[in-house]
């Protein structure tokens, strides 16, 4: 017989911030179905207190950790901090979204309860504990999301993008799920501690099993670096991120990455930070890792500069970022910097989401209704007609560019000394040098807005209110990790994931 | 008994074949199905894994379960799109979805 | 002697060989071969059953439990302390279905023969009968009740393919020429509507495993207790001893996986209705988890779930409304399936899960209700169609509700009894009603060549307008097929339940237990099943005399009832079907006659069947006669036979016209309402359907939105593009870095422009790059390790 889980051991109130978020979307799609067409807008504010009161209930319980539904779900200092990421974005993302889908003739409120599934999807991510919940979350992350890359439906490019996402993206999930047989097969378990300490063990036997868990940690790594759209998985990014509707590439292209990293991080510092092979110092991923982290940083900048679209220049751009979160990533894998890489990689999760958010939210804000109006050259001009909103795209520039006073100077800064402190200098010494090259198509955006004449034919008279709450919101955040970098130090230094696997074994 | 490292040798051949459909194959239903191939490799290789090595525990059975699940949920949204895709240009052919490049 | 029952596998893979060669062969052999292979694989089945019958009969009716070695453990998962072994189970209710279903099933297949002579798709025909026989038989054999769900879902499976036999038959509409597709709607109505049935069913049996560990009937040389004790609420302190050793060991509550593993073999020792027995006498409650419910709650429920199944399979309402459109398929599929055996699998059920049923009286009054009402309103339904099938479809619903409510007021002998000479008489009138469309057919081909001779046009306009199953268009064909009409009229009398033919002792014993539950054991649902059956089987008895009067009596209505005939070929082997059923409706009747019935009691021995069936199934009880009520059914059905001649004999409906009933004004409202088929599809639609088609438009319209904005994209894109090869081409676009650095941006340029190349836009290129990207990666982790080896 199957035994029935006790509700101790469900400990359902570990879960109750993506409990809430979740019954939130299931109760939305219930009421939607009930709403007469004319009180349709209504949705969006409902999806949007959902993602408020989930991200109250994270907030008021932050310290309340534990593990939950037979230690598949743990709640601790990383998956707060995560939800945090995560529901600002999905905040951010109903707000820039609601004015936007009106007037591009796309109101359909499934746009909302996508967004919260996939939301959802992104806050199990972050508290998976089991190999199983990290898979069946990146899916409930990503279905959601290939359904609005085709949002605006009649459209060629909206669906060709969808049809490619969805494509590769099941493709890599492939491999995900073949990494994970690999590990279960190589450890009996798919519960990461238990996998930790099953990987230790093999490894300390000298076990020819570790070459099943290397095979499986680098199919993850494949598809997992997919998700994050990491070189060389990243092709399917700028694709997508251009045919899909705007505030779709923008809450696409902050959760998708806080989402894949999330399960990056659990399955390696977590599940795998003890594959340490060949008498070397550090995990076996980390080579691997440091190398995509490289050949991310230097194509997604490069690649960045030949374009006029602003979507698809924002989406090289986001691989770019992908490249230094991944050199975080890649630096938890020394024993002594664990920690500290996790910490970098978090803390440049939040400063991307705000500044990245915040740059796709301008886009929206001159973007036309037919979709038209997004290439650079429409930016000409852009600060007589608009000095405010030329300044702030400017200010978001600035901050993806990494100069200080910025929340992405911050970032950046994180990642560069934990990558220095892992030994990783060379990897460094790549990221400041490609940083250089990145200052180069961020400030042609300033350029051509500041510097060039022109006559911007602007879609809209006057900023809508949602979008201006949804700009403010990303600004803000920008300015206070930028001005007040010790905030997001103290928010992340509590996060000791590594450590607590490692003392829990 | 067979040895269970006939069954992996099985699962990774389908799941090489399904690699080589979703490269090789132009009909994206046809891409979609090798999608599924290598998804229903991996499910033989872990339901192989639980019963030679953890029989006493379910989780290689619970995830093929999972897998499962989750195959048909893309499989439905990708059919979808592909309808959808079908309907306006009157092909299914991936090669022929090439307006986004560079 | 002693071995056959080690046969009985073969009851459900001789026809499973025979389907496999038909499948393979079968566009080889031709229609002899392909109609020889199917036939010699149901009788061999038939054989199978009959020597089942014949050992039991010698082994005093001890029930045995047959399995095959690899078979068993299909489904074994030690883990989960899961054993669902696939055992045929042999006992004398099994044995029972066995022969009704092989016996039926072969003269079915042998009138198939003849009936789909010269059909396209003959070979496929037979392979979808055999695969019917194999997974009713694993119904009717399986000793779990997964194995019973495997067959019940197959059965289902196999309807649907049947029903659809003919795809591609467009549904022929007088008014409006083609109006869709008839036959594949039909099927698909089955299989969904069926689908919510299954649905009841599987989570009854979800909740059967999860309370008692199990689900196999008995396990091999159990005894069910109710027996053993003679009584059904004897022997309580020996089955609460046994009851202590379950208890203790059911998994349920030991959530420690060791000790669940160990306790299995212990709980497994009994199976779910001896467990269901002992849990009652002891008034056990059931764990789930957060609460627990006393054990009669929990049967309750699973019985209220199986209904739900029942109503699915067995066409009862609510469900029922597939049953009729199913008569779209083939005519021996309608006699097989859809009426003598695949529909009386919800009676097995019930009947098989009579303890549950019968520890569970708020069930089995629900049950009895739900039998009751279909009876009356199948009934009612019947008197208005025109429709020579649709008339039979109806009448079958009528008499499954027969059975059902039978089977909720306890009489589970009864109902069996039914069951049986149901499928004699039922099947005989489903395949004379089927020699009858192909002879209305025949001739009007003979028509319809007749008139294209003189002008085409007309001919062919007739085609689509003329159906040959509408009873305004025969009349007299007793004239021109007298052996059918003479099968029909044994049939039609064995319907109503005349005297002595087999439909009189069934139903006469099912009016009598109704009453007696009324009367002896105070049952309100007694009285109501009493009354209300009553009147289902006057009704029986008049649309029985009302079609009986339209299609054999009288003058022919059209040319074409005119020119049928039963002489060409493929009738002999059809009417000879006839004939032995025919025979088989006078005389099956004689197998459970009631005690004390008047000159047969001293004759032949009484109540045989319900004796031998209480083997198995404990709770069946005998009835005795009720002579006065013999002679009331009796006389009143030949009355209402008399009644349907008065008033069709005296007024013969002529070619679309009004049926006498109609013109009349007291009863033509009623008549309109039962025509209509007091509107029960329109009702589902408009409750059901309509809304659900609703919510799916809006879905679909939601999603798929409108087609705009198709060539601005187009010119967009071209535009961007033209902009791109602008900027290649254009280097003043640098802005202020360019005066800085030119040689560097120069570089940066020529590589940023080279990587872009590499984003060609194809999918099959990016998953490339993925696998390659797979590649290097495992080449990176691997190499410390290879490095290691190699001693690099």
């Amino acid at each position: 017989m199957i035994e029935l889980p006790t509700l101790e051991s469900l400990n359902v109130v570990v879960t109750l911030p993506a409990l809430a978020l979740v019954l939130g979307a299931i109760v939305l799609l219930l009421v939607d179905v009930f709403l007469p067409e004319r009180r349709r807008w209504i949705t969006g504010w409902l999806a949007l207190i959902g993602v408020l009161v989930s991200l109250g209930i994270t907030l008021l319980t932050t310290d309340r950790t534990g593990e939950a539904f037979g230690g598949m779900f743990v709640a601790d200092s990383f998956t707060a901090f995560l939800n945090v990421v995560v529901l600002i974005t999905a905040a951010v993302g109903i707000l820039i979204a609601m004015d936007y889908l009106r007037r591009t003739d796309m109101n359909r409120s499934e746009y909302y309860f996508l967004l919260l599934f996939s939301t959802g999807g992104m806050m199990f991510m972050g508290a998976a504990n089991d190999l199983i919940v990290i898979f069946v979350a990146l899916e409930l992350l990503s279905i959601p999301l290939y359904v609005m890359s085709g949002f605006r439906r009649p459209e060629t490019r909206s669906e060709e993008s969808a049809l490619k996402y969805f494509l590769l993206g099941a493709f890599s999930s492939g491999f995900l799920v073949y990494g994970i047989a690999l590990i279960y097969g190589a450890t009996g378990s798919t519960h990461l501690p238990a996998v930790w300490a099953a990987v230790s063990a093999i490894v300390e036997g000298g076990s020819s099993a570790v070459y099943l868990v290397l095979l499986g940690a680098g199919l993850i790594v494949v598809a997992l670096g997919f998700k994050v759209a990491a070189v060389p998985f990243h092709m399917w990014t700028p694709d997508v991120y251009e045919g899909a509707p705007t505030p779709v590439t923008a809450f696409m292209s902050v959760g998708a990455k806080a989402g894949g990293f999330a399960a990056l991080l659990r399955v390696l510092v977590i599940g795998l930070p003890s594959l340490i092979v060949a008498e070397q110092t550090a995990a076996a991923w980390v080579d691997a890792l440091a190398l995509i982290a490289a050949l991310t940083m230097i194509l997604g900048n490069f690649a960045a500069i030949m374009q006029t679209n602003l979507k698809r220049m924002l989406a090289y751009s986001s691989i770019a970022h992908a490249g230094y979160i991944l050199m975080a990533v890649a630096a938890a894998g020394h024993p002594a910097v664990a920690n500290q890489g996790v910490q970098a990689a978090l803390m440049y999760l939040l400063t991307y989401a705000f500044t990245n958010l915040g740059a796709f939210g301008i886009i929206i804000a001159v973007e036309r209704n037919d979709g038209s109006g997004v290439s650079l050259d429409d930016l000409r001009g852009f600060s007589r007609q608009r000095p405010w909103l030329a300044l702030l795209m400017a200010f978001f520039m600035l901050s993806l560019t990494g100069i200080p006073l910025t929340a992405g100077f911050v970032g950046k800064w994180y990642v560069f000394w934990a990558s220095i402190n892992a030994g990783q200098v060379v990897l460094a010494v790549i990221g400041v040098l490609t940083s250089v090259v990145g200052a180069f198509y961020y400030v042609r955006v300033i350029v051509r807005m500041f510097l060039e004449e022109g006559s911007a034919d602007l879609a809209q008279p006057r900023l809508p209110r949602t979008l201006r709450a949804g700009l403010i919101v990303a600004g803000l955040g920008t300015l206070i990790f930028g001005v007040l970098p010790f905030l997001a130090a103290d928010m992340t230094t509590g996060i000791q994931i590594a450590l607590a696997a490692l003392g829990g074994g | 008994m067979i040895p269970l490292w006939m069954f992996l040798v099985v699962g990774a051949a389908l799941f090489a074949i399904g690699v080589f459909g979703v490269l090789a194959r132009r009909n994206a239903i046809a891409i979609l199905m090798s999608i599924e191939l290598m998804l229903n490799a991996v499910n033989i290789n872990l339901v192989a894994f639980w019963r030679y090595l953890t029989p006493e525990t379910m989780s290689g059975q619970a995830f093929a379960i999972f897998v499962f699940v989750v195959a048909v949920a893309e499989a439905a949204v990708g059919l979808a799109l592909i309808v959808a895709i079908y309907r306006r240009r009157q092909s299914v052919v991936a090669e022929d979805m090439n307006v986004l490049k560079w | 002697m002693e071995n056959f029952p080690q046969l009985v596998p073969l009851v459900v893979f001789a026809p499973l060989i025979g389907l496999l060669i038909n499948l393979i062969l079968g566009r080889w052999l031709g229609e002899r071969g392909v109609g020889l292979v199917a036939i010699g694989a149901a009788l061999t089945a038939f054989g199978v059953a009959v020597l089942e019958w014949i050992a039991l009969a010698n082994t005093g009716y001890a029930p045995s439990v047959v399995e095959i070695g690899i078979l068993r453990d299909w489904l074994r998962i030690p883990a989960a302390a899961v054993d669902i072994a696939w055992q045929f189970r042999v006992d004398t209710l099994s044995v029972t279905m066995m022969l009704v279903v092989s016996g039926i099933g072969s003269l079915i297949h042998i009138y198939a023969t003849g009936y789909m002579h010269g059909d396209k798709m003959y070979p496929r025909f037979f392979v979808y009968l055999n695969l019917f026989l194999v997974f009713m038989m694993l119904l009717v054999t399986g000793n779990n009740f997964l194995v019973m769900f495997v067959g019940w879902e197959g059965v289902g499976l196999c309807s649907y393919l049947l029903i659809s036999f003919w795809w591609d038959k467009t549904q022929k509409d007088a008014k409006y020429g083609t109006v869709g597709w008839k036959n594949s709607l039909a099927g698909r109505k089955a299989m969904i509507v069926n689908r919510i049935g299954d649905f009841g069913l599987l989570l009854g049996i979800f909740l059967v495993f999860w309370t008692f560990g199990t689900l196999d009937f008995y396990k091999p040389g159990e005894v069910p207790i109710a027996a053993a004790h003679g009584a059904a609420h004897a022997g309580e302190g020996e089955a609460h001893a046994e009851g202590e050793a379950v208890v203790d060991t059911h998994a349920a509550e030991t959530p420690a996986e060791g000790e669940a593993l160990q306790a299995q073999p212990l709980s497994a020792a009994m199976g779910v209705f001896n467990q269901a027995e002992t849990f009652l006498a002891e008034g056990r409650e059931v764990n789930f988890g957060p609460f627990s419910l006393p054990i009669q709650t929990v049967l309750t429920l699973i019985t209220l779930f199986f209904l739900l199944g029942v109503t699915g399979k067995s066409a009862q309402i609510p469900l029922f409304v597939w049953l009729p459109d199913a008569m779209a398929g083939p005519t021996p599929v309608s006699a097989l399936i859809h009426a003598a055996t695949m529909v009386t699998a919800g009676v097995y059920l019930i009947v098989r899960s009579n303890v549950f049923f019968h520890a569970a009286p708020f069930s089995s009054a629900v049950v009895t209700l739900v039998g009751t009402f279909t009876a009356l309103v199948g009934g009612f339904i019947a008197l208005g169609q025109w429709d020579i099938k649709k008339v039979l479809a109806y009448s079958t619903v009528s008499q499954l509700g027969f059975m059902v409510a039978a089977a909720g007021l306890g009489a589970y002998g009864a109902a069996m009894f039914h069951l049986v000479t149901h499928a004699f008489f039922k099947a005989l009138l489903f395949l004379g009603s089927g020699v009858v469309i192909h002879a209305m057919e025949h001739g009007h081909h003979h028509v319809a060549h007749a008139h294209a001779e003189h002008g085409h046009e007309e001919g062919h306009h007739e085609e689509e307008a003329f159906d040959p199953q509408d009873m305004r268009n025969m009349g007299g064909l007793r004239h021109t097929m007298p052996r059918t009409y003479r099968a029909y009229l044994i049939g039609t009398l064995a319907l109503a339940g005349i005297f002595p033919f087999a439909g009189f002792w069934s139903k006469d014993e099912i009016l009598a237990d109704a009453l007696n539950a009324g009367f002896l054991g105070g049952k309100l649902e007694g009285y109501i099943a009493f009354g209300l059956l009553f009147v289902a089987a006057l009704f029986t008895a008049f649309y029985m005399g009302r079609q009986l009067w339209m299609v054999f009596f009288g003058e022919p209505r059209t040319e074409a009832a005119k020119y049928t005939g039963e002489r060409d070929f493929g009738y002999p082997v059809m009417v000879r079907v006839l004939e032995v059923l025919a025979v088989g409706s006078i005389l099956i009747g004689l197998i459970n006659i009631p005690s004390g019935f008047w000159i047969f009691d001293p004759v032949l021995p009484t109540h045989a069947f319900t004796d031998f069936l209480a083997h198995t199934v404990v709770y069946a009880h005998a009835g005795s006669a009720q002579m006065l009520l013999a002679f009331i059914a009796v006389g009143a059905g030949i009355a209402m036979l008399l009644l349907a001649r008065f008033i069709y004999g005296r007024h013969p409906v002529v070619d679309g016209d009004k049926d006498p009933l109609e013109v009349r004004e007291q009863t033509a409202g009623i008549f309109a309402y039962s025509n209509a088929r007091m509107y029960w599809d329109e009702t589902y639609y408009r409750f059901l359907e309509g809304p659900f088609n609703r919510a799916a438009l809006w879905l679909a319209d939601k999603l798929d939105g409108t087609f705009l904005h198709d060539f601005v994209h187009e010119t967009l894109l071209r535009d961007a593009y033209n902009g791109a090869t602008r900027v290649l081409t254009d280097p003043v676009d640098l802005g202020l870095i360019d005066g800085a650095v030119n040689g560097v941006g120069r570089l940066v340029r020529w590589v940023a422009g080279g990587i872009r190349r590499l984003q060609t836009g194809y999918v099959r290129v990016y998953a490339l790059s993925v696998l390659f990207g797979a590649l290097l990666i495992m080449v990176l982790l691997l190499a410390p390790l290879l490095r290691q080896m190699l001693g690099m």
